[in-house]
């Protein structure tokens, strides 16, 4: 420290990283270790943990920034995720040849395609959503809750209107089935490819908020709304932007969420929702990093207390979300003003 | 004057809406005579056990301004303690006693803890978290089959005098045999009489001010000096006490509860829905409310049914009026009524009544 003083450079400001936070994923991997005892059965839940959560995360984000951006409440956000596992359905059922073809990259075209068009039809209804539902209620939380929720029943309907209301199978790809062996472990393909495309969507999203205008302004938004307009940005037109790729975002999630079930029901959005909820509970309302950590946490411990006592699976992660809220009442990472 | 002091000095304030709830009151008391029939009778009770669970829940989302999604937890927590003690124990008087008893306390305990967690920190969380421990409860519920019967639910019977085979009269008056399911009726009307005019006692008094004060502006309230979480958490334990006792009337009345006629999600929605439809935060509004919806539910289906068949030519539009589609149209009707609609049915008359 005193050589850059004596050096005469003007000293950077140093950033104030909260780490602590990021501590919590190991040690609740850790922690789980000598209670589930074998080395390899830990391996296997900690991989299938991270996979589930960083599909979680995917659909937590837009969410999250939704809310930071607009401060807006939405209870429908579920319905992008089944309706974009439906729409892969369909659209892994019209390339039969490319699903089953033994070839790993035909393969992930396929599943990528299934994606991309999700990725579309959710964004697409987020615009209707938004411009039907959520933009006459402003402001007023208790409405907010209402309407979306109305949204979310009707919603639903329309896709058991569409795809009819019982379950459907979501086959995962020739390629992408089966699982990796290290050392006793078997690790299934299909979580490391979550893994990864997790990863990439939180460096993108990490890119595009931290080194771009477009981030700038969301994150300014964030902090404060007012200020950025009164600076002569329409933050209207962001919070549209943000709301439609939150959706898109939950639509790619959902895809990724019905291949990790392999299959899909009309009532998932309903289920994932209230997953969701706790993880941006958990991460503070508002803030992304908070969002993976949550979404990391939800999912080892879903996994972790699955294997280890099924019945009390469900309150776990009610738990956790109390033992953080304890700890930081409003969540790992507090966004201001909110 | 006695009337007065009895609705706690909160008269209808509308001539329609006095006219409305005194044909329903009169229609109520004398449900058993003008309909003997088993499935009429059925539906008046069915309402009678709406009025108390959603008035109850007026208290909280029309007075207090906070949105719970956990209301029917408390209700099939009452309904749970009758069918639980009734069929493990036996069915005496003492051990119903005991089962309203244990439900009751565990839904204050609940409440309580849910309330000074989630509204301590932030009352926008109360909403997700209400969500997330009601559903954890209903899937808990189901699992545990050994004390709660899981999907299939409980049958269980009731003390003697409440049972329909027994009679206290053996002729019947006008008709009608004064039987235990007779007397079960009127118990129910009784106590859903004596709640809703509880309930008008609680909004009206003091503490139901503040509530009112909380709902408008949370931050001037808190500047005056009023503990608004003590407020809020009151409020919710309060409502939730209601519920319950909602939820013992429909055990009373079915002999049989499960986690879907207590515990579902749509009965949640109903709820909203009936609340929204009625008028938040007037008390009447639970009644007028209720009484639409059953009556509604019972012919929507009916209705939907007639559309499906016409417009079998064109077949989504057939797929949209099925009848198992019927909550597609409630949601909408939802959204409709929280847009145009906000104050409800009373709100309406009464605001037509004032001129405005």
């Amino acid at each position: 420290m005193s050589n850059t003083i004596t050096s005469g450079a003007p000293a950077k400001p140093s950033i104030d990283f909260d780490w602590k936070p990021l501590l919590l994923v190991p040690l609740l991997a850790m922690l789980a270790l000598p209670l589930i005892g074998s080395p390899s059965t830990w391996l296997t839940l900690t991989v299938a943990g991270l996979a589930m959560g960083m599909i979680i995360f995917v659909i937590a984000s837009g969410l999250t920034l939704v809310f930071g951006l607009m401060d807006v409440l939405n209870f429908g956000h579920g319905v992008f995720i089944a309706l974009g596992a439906f729409v892969a359905t369909t659209v892994l059922g019209v390339m039969p040849g490319w699903a089953a073809s033994p070839e790993l990259w035909r393969n992930l075209i396929a599943v990528f395609a299934a994606m991309l068009v999700a990725m579309a039809v959710a964004g697409a209804v987020g615009l209707a959503f938004e411009r039907v539902l959520v933009r006459p209620v402003y402001g007023q939380h208790l409405k907010q809750i209402l309407i979306t929720m109305g949204g979310m029943i009707i919603g639903e309907e329309l896709i058991k209107v569409i795809w009819g209301p019982q379950q459907i199978p979501l086959m995962l790809p020739e390629g992408l089935r089966g699982a990796v062996i290290v050392g006793d472990a078997a690790i299934e393909k299909f979580r490391l490819l979550a893994v990864l495309l997790g990863g990439l969507v939180f460096v993108a999203l990490a890119w595009v908020l931290t080194r771009t205008k477009i981030g700038l302004l969301v994150r300014a938004g964030v902090e404060n709304g007012e200020m950025v307009e009164s600076l002569g940005y329409r933050i209207r037109r962001l919070f549209i932007a943000v709301f439609v790729v939150g959706s898109a975002l939950a639509g790619t999630g959902g895809v990724m969420w019905g291949l990790y079930q392999q299959t899909v029901t009309p009532q998932m959005g309903a289920q994932v929702n209230i997953l969701i909820f706790i993880v941006i509970i958990i991460g503070g309302l508002g803030s992304t990093g908070g969002a993976l950590i949550g979404a990391l946490l939800v999912g080892l411990m879903a996994n972790y207390t699955g294997f280890l006592a099924p019945k009390v699976a469900l309150f776990s992660n009610i738990a956790l979300m109390v033992a953080i809220l304890l700890w930081r009442p409003r969540g790992v990472y507090p966004v201001a003003n909110r | 004057m006695t009337l007065n002091r009895l609705l706690s000095d909160d008269l209808p304030r509308s001539k329609i809406l006095t006219a409305i709830l005194l044909t329903l009151f009169v229609l109520l008391a004398l449900a058993p005579f003008i309909a003997p029939g088993v499935n009429a009778l059925s539906v008046a009770a069915k309402i009678l056990i709406f009025i108390v669970l959603v008035a109850s829940f007026d208290l909280l989302l029309g007075y207090t301004g906070i949105v719970s999604f956990a209301h029917t937890m408390f209700f099939g927590i009452g309904a749970y303690g009758v069918a639980i003690a009734c069929s493990r124990w036996g069915a005496t008087w003492l051990n119903l006693g005991l089962g309203i008893a244990t439900a009751l306390v565990l839904s204050v305990l609940l409440a309580l803890a849910i309330g000074l967690f989630s509204l301590r920190v932030r009352a926008i969380f109360f909403a997700m978290i209400t969500l997330a421990i009601a559903s954890a409860f209903q899937t808990l519920a189901s699992q545990l089959s050994e004390i709660t019967g899981g999907e299939d639910g409980l049958n269980f019977s009731l003390p003697d005098m409440l049972a329909s085979g027994y009679m206290y009269v053996e002729q019947p008056i006008f008709g009608v045999s004064i039987s235990g399911r007779f007397v079960t009726y009127y118990i129910l009307f009784a106590a859903a009489l004596a709640m809703v005019l509880a309930l008008l006692r609680i909004v009206n008094s003091p503490f139901g001010r503040v509530l009112q004060a909380i709902r408008e502006n949370e931050f001037r309230a808190e500047a005056i000096g009023y503990r608004v979480v003590m407020y809020r958490t009151i409020s919710s334990v309060l409502s939730a006490l209601f519920a319950t006792m909602a939820g013992v009337m429909l055990a009373l009345w079915l002999r049989y509860n499960g986690p879907d006629t207590s515990l579902s999600f749509e009965i949640m929605l109903d709820v909203l829905l009936i609340v929204v439809i009625g008028g938040m935060g007037t008390i009447y509004g639970s009644v007028i409310g209720a009484v639409l919806f059953v009556v509604a539910q019972s012919y929507l289906q009916d209705l939907l049914k007639l559309g499906s068949d016409a417009a079998s030519g064109l077949p989504w539009l057939a797929a949209l009026l099925s009848p198992d589609r019927w909550l597609l149209w409630l949601g909408v009707l939802f959204v409709l009524s929280v847009y145009y609609f906000p104050n409800g049915i009373v709100g309406r008359l009464r605001n037509r009544a004032a001129g405005l």
